[in-house]
Formats: structure tokens, C-alpha cells, sequence
């Protein structure tokens, strides 16, 4: 019995080498190619690194790039922007509908979840209005694109949130501290935010992901971020834009690497199946 | 006596003010999501009068708009089907590695990447990998394969489903991943026990309760690949082969007036498609939560 038990760990073993292997080889190599690419010498003949010294260069990029620039600085103010609207909306709408409002809990989830329906192209047509009041009423900078992209990352930031708050008691937590003369503000600062630190956390990483990778909306709105940069750029200077492309992928990567240490196991990295509870036993000492 | 009829009208008050806490939450939805898919679903049935008209929607079958949908429609099966079944082999393979080890992490991270914002910087990797000059085209001329004249790479129904693979594959680990960690051992084991072998219990047990599953996935998949636009956008330059494509040129062209409510017509038509297939995934997705870790 024993043996066949070590027989069939050794297939699965090998297996799972052969499996890993090939598909790693299958991702890796059009990432190989795309690299080899930006090291070809003028006309595909040689190598050389000037590519890649240029992209070092931070002052070479900032003049001869100048639309790299604007869409790098754009993409970074809309990746603190988002989380933050995000994580002001839902928090405590999601608390305070746990707390007082339960018979609401389906309906905020279901307009939550809504955007899975809504691909982000329709969302486009069906926004270009609202984005004319936007632009109207606060002028026409790209950070305001970030109020659409809340609408984006809603799902994934509720399937996060939402386990998070599962994972904890919030009803008694909040009693305790009301009855201790808490204010509501206080409950949400000291109480629940501590305690949801791991969901917050995922949850704010899902939306900078989702950001720094966004194209559809920004570059049908004719605003500039990273990725539109990036596809501008194309056109003009392939060896540049496929080199910002491998950079923006390998920073990605390494944020939702250290992510999965940080977080609880594959939630972060997953928004779309069904999330692990986190561990209820990382409650933080109230300070 | 006055008191119950007082407390209830407080009751109300109370009930009413805990309401004011969902006012922000509810006002930003509908101005950025509800009034948005409204505006499609009423856009799509007025003319530039704004008066009611069907023609934005018999506008849909005209040839082009046809060829569009059936195009996506071709595209997102075919990806989905392809990417379910790769992915649902390599998702079974990471399930055997142990919960914590940094393979499973290295893992589901490059999936993540390359599922989520693969995008523009995806399809430039394969225009530089299978360009004139780049380095697979180099190897596969090497071992005696030609690639032509490399065009193949922009067409829709040849390099855009393989780019497509390329985060359809990595979806597919994210999203089954959770269902094949959740067969447990002692099932294998109660097989065994009763004289089962491994095809016994792939067919009999595992097969059975990874169905819903898999089949969920997959059209998520399908979603996945029938809204994507950054890619195709990134990678075809040529026409408007999908219907993704189609909406954008809706949006930008100014030659032709009246379009704008045509391309509301198609986006009304995506969301048709993909709300069908979504309760079809909700409705997989409850049966298979049966079997799920809890």
C-alpha cells in the first residue's frame, strides 16, 4: 500500500516537473524573444544594450521621450488615486452595511460584481457623457480616469474586502468598542481598518495592478498613461516600447511575487475564484 | 400608550439615517455604472434626434457588424476551449506541488501578470518574437519551419488566438486552481480501497465533481476573450475583424454621423452575450461550490 502511495507521489512528481517545464517554456518564449529584440543591433544584425542604457538614462528619457514620461507619471498618480477612492468607498459601505443595513448586503454585491457583465469597452461608450460632465465640472486631467477605474477593479476589491470582513466579527468588534464610547470614525480607524489589513492590502494591490495595466479606457478617452505611451510608442520606436512592455510585466511580477508572502496564499494573485478565508488569527493588539 | 407607535417612527428615523451611510456608495455606482449601462441600453434604441428608432439595432446585421461577432464569437470559443483544457492540466499539476512551496507562488504570480495586464505589452513581445528578425523565427526557420512572411501574426483567426492563449491559458490556472486543490486525498484513497484505479477515479469521482468547475472556467474564459480589446487593438492594425474593434471605430470616426448610437447597438449586443454566459457561470459556479474546502 505504502509503496503504491510513493509510486503514485513519484508520477505526480514527474509530472509535475514535465508540466511546469513546458509551460514555463511556453510563457517564456515570446518574453525571450521580445528581450533578444531589444538587444538587436541596427537592421536585426549583432547586439548591443543601447536600448536598454537609454531606458536606464532617466534624464535621456524624460527629453526624447517626453510622451513616456507624461504616461509613466500619469499611471503612477492613478495608481494611488484609485486604491484610495477605492478603499473610501467600499470600506465602509461594506462595514456599515454588515452592521445596520443587512438586508442590502445582495445588492451592494450584486452592483459590485456588475462590471463582470460590463466589458470595458461598452463601459467606454456608455461613460463618454459622464466624462463630459467630469471634464465640465473638474477639468480635463487624466487622474480622473481613476474614478472609472474604481468602476473597473469593484469586483475584485469586493471579493477581497469581503472575506476579509467575513473573517472577523465585525458586529461584536464594533459593539465593544461603541460601548466603549467609541465614535463611529473611531471604529472604522482603530477597529475594523486593523483588522482587515491583509484584505486592504490585496485588494489595493489588485487595483494597482489593474491600473498600471489599463489601456482600453484611457486610450479611447485620448488620454495618456503607461500602456498608451507604450502603444504610441510602438509605432515610432518598437525597441523602446517593447522594452518599457518587459519592464512593466517584470514589475508587476515581483509585486504580486511578494505579494503572495504578504497576503494569504493565492487570494491576491486570484480576484475571479472562489477566495480562501484568510486567517482569522492576525488580529492586530488594539493600541 | 403613545410609546409603541414612538418607538416604531424612531425605529424608522434610525433605519433611515443608517441608510444616509450607503448614500456615497450608491451615488458614485449609479453616476459611474448604472447611468453608463443605461445610456447603452437606451442610446442603442434612439436616433441622432433622439427620438425611438430600431434601426441601430437592424443595423447590427449588417454584414460586417455579422462577420465582427461571428469573428469574436469564433475567437473566444475557440481560445477558451484551448486555454481551459491547457490550463486545467497545468493547474492540476501545480495543485500537487505543496500549498506553500515558491513554485506554486512563482506560479500563480506569472499567471496573474500575464492574465491580467498582459495586454499591449503581450502582443508587442510576439510582434518582436515573430518579426522578420526575432529570435522564434530565427529557431523555427532553423529547424526547417517557414513562417512566410511573418503576417500571420496579425490576423485574427492565426497569431491574435495565440496571443490570446497566452492569457487565457494563465485565467484558466488562476480560476481552477481553488477546484482541483479542493479534491481531496482520502477520496483517491476511498477508491482505492474499493479496488479503483487512477482512469477509475478520474471518471468516476474527480471527472464528475471538476465538471461544473471546468466548465465555469471555461466561460469565464469566453468573457475573458469577448471583451478583450487592448490586445487585439495592440496587434491588428488592419481592419475591424472583432467586435471590440468595431465599437472603437464607432467611437472615433467622425465621418459618418449617427454611428455613435450604432456602436451602442453592439456594445448592447456584448452585454447580451456576455449576461448570458455569465448566469450560466454563476449558475455552474453555485453547483460547484458544493464540493468546495470551507
Amino acid at each position: 500500500m505504502s509503496g503504491q502511495r510513493a509510486a503514485l507521489r513519484r508520477r505526480q512528481t514527474v509530472f509535475r516537473w514535465s508540466a511546469l517545464v513546458l509551460a514555463v517554456a511556453f510563457f517564456a518564449a515570446p518574453l525571450l524573444g521580445a528581450f533578444e529584440f531589444t538587444t538587436q543591433g541596427p537592421g536585426g544584425i549583432g547586439h548591443t544594450a543601447q536600448t536598454w542604457r537609454t531606458l536606464v538614462d532617466v534624464s535621456a528619457v524624460t527629453t526624447d521621450y517626453p510622451a513616456l514620461r507624461q504616461g509613466f507619471l500619469a499611471s503612477i498618480g492613478l495608481a494611488v488615486l484609485t486604491p484610495i477612492v477605492m478603499l473610501l468607498l467600499l470600506v465602509p459601505t461594506m462595514t456599515w452595511v454588515r452592521l445596520r443595513l443587512p438586508g442590502l448586503s445582495r445588492t451592494v454585491e450584486f452592483i459590485c460584481l456588475l462590471p463582470l457583465t460590463v466589458p470595458a469597452i461598452v463601459l467606454v461608450v456608455g461613460l463618454t457623457p459622464v466624462y463630459a460632465w467630469v471634464y465640465y465640472l473638474l477639468g480635463s486631467s487624466t487622474l480622473w480616469l481613476s474614478l472609472a477605474y474604481v468602476v473597473l477593479v469593484l469586483p475584485y476589491a469586493y471579493r477581497s474586502l469581503d472575506a476579509g470582513l467575513r473573517a472577523i466579527d465585525v458586529r461584536t468588534l464594533s459593539e465593544a468598542a461603541r460601548s466603549l464610547g467609541a465614535s463611529w470614525f473611531t471604529v472604522m480607524r482603530r477597529i475594523v481598518l486593523p483588522n482587515l489589513r491583509s484584505a486592504v492590502l490585496s485588494a489595493s494591490f489588485l487595483s494597482v495592478a489593474l491600473v498600471l495595466g489599463e489601456f482600453t479606457i484611457a486610450s479611447l478617452f485620448s488620454k495618456k498613461n503607461l500602456q498608451v505611451a507604450m502603444y504610441e510608442l510602438g509605432k515610432s520606436d518598437a525597441k523602446i516600447s517593447v522594452a518599457v512592455g518587459l519592464v512593466s510585466l517584470l514589475f508587476a511580477f515581483l509585486v504580486l511575487f511578494a505579494m503572495s508572502f504578504v497576503g494569504s496564499g493565492t487570494a491576491g494573485t486570484s480576484p475571479l475564484a472562489r477566495l480562501r478565508r484568510p486567517r482569522a488569527d492576525r488580529k492586530e493588539p488594539a493600541a | 400608550m403613545a410609546e409603541a407607535p414612538r418607538r416604531r417612527a424612531l425605529g424608522r428615523f434610525r433605519q433611515s439615517s443608517a441608510l444616509l451611510g450607503v448614500v456615497p456608495f450608491f451615488a458614485y455606482t449609479t453616476i459611474f455604472l448604472l447611468i453608463p449601462t443605461l445610456v447603452v441600453f437606451i442610446g442603442a434604441f434612439l436616433d441622432d434626434d433622439n427620438a425611438f428608432t430600431l434601426a441601430n439595432v437592424e443595423a447590427l446585421s449588417s454584414p460586417a457588424v455579422l462577420r465582427a461577432l461571428r469573428n469574436s464569437v469564433v475567437l473566444s470559443a475557440v481560445t477558451a476551449f484551448a486555454g481551459a483544457v491547457i490550463g486545467g492540466i497545468l493547474a492540476y499539476a501545480v495543485s500537487t506541488a505543496r500549498a506553500s512551496s515558491v513554485t506554486k507562488r512563482f506560479i500563480t504570480s506569472l499567471c496573474g501578470v500575464l492574465a491580467q495586464f498582459g495586454g499591449v505589452a503581450l502582443a508587442f513581445a510576439f510582434t518582436a518574437s515573430f518579426g522578420l528578425t526575432g529570435l522564434i523565427t530565427l529557431w523555427l526557420n532553423a529547424i526547417g519551419i517557414d513562417t512566410g512572411t511573418g503576417f500571420w501574426i496579425y490576423e485574427w483567426n492565426k497569431g491574435l488566438m495565440l496571443v490570446y492563449l497566452y492569457f487565457q491559458v494563465p485565467l484558466m490556472v488562476i480560476v481552477f486552481l481553488p477546484a482541483v486543490e479542493g479534491l481531496r486525498p482520502q477520496w483517491r484513497e476511498a477508491t482505492e480501497t474499493l479496488g479503483g484505479t487512477t482512469w477509475t477515479f478520474w471518471r468516476r469521482v474527480a471527472g464528475p465533481i471538476l465538471l461544473p468547475s471546468f466548465v465555469g472556467a471555461m466561460l469565464l474564459l469566453f468573457t475573458n476573450a469577448f471583451s478583450a480589446y487592448a490586445t487585439a487593438k495592440a496587434l491588428i492594425s488592419q481592419g475591424t475583424p472583432l467586435l471590440p474593434l468595431q465599437i472603437a471605430g464607432t467611437m472615433s470616426s467622425e465621418v459618418i454621423l449617427g454611428q455613435e448610437n450604432v456602436g451602442k447597438a453592439m456594445a448592447l449586443a456584448m452585454i447580451v452575450v456576455v449576461a448570458v454566459v455569465m448566469t450560466a457561470y454563476v449558475f455552474l459556479d453555485r453547483r460547484a461550490s458544493r464540493w468546495m474546502p470551507r
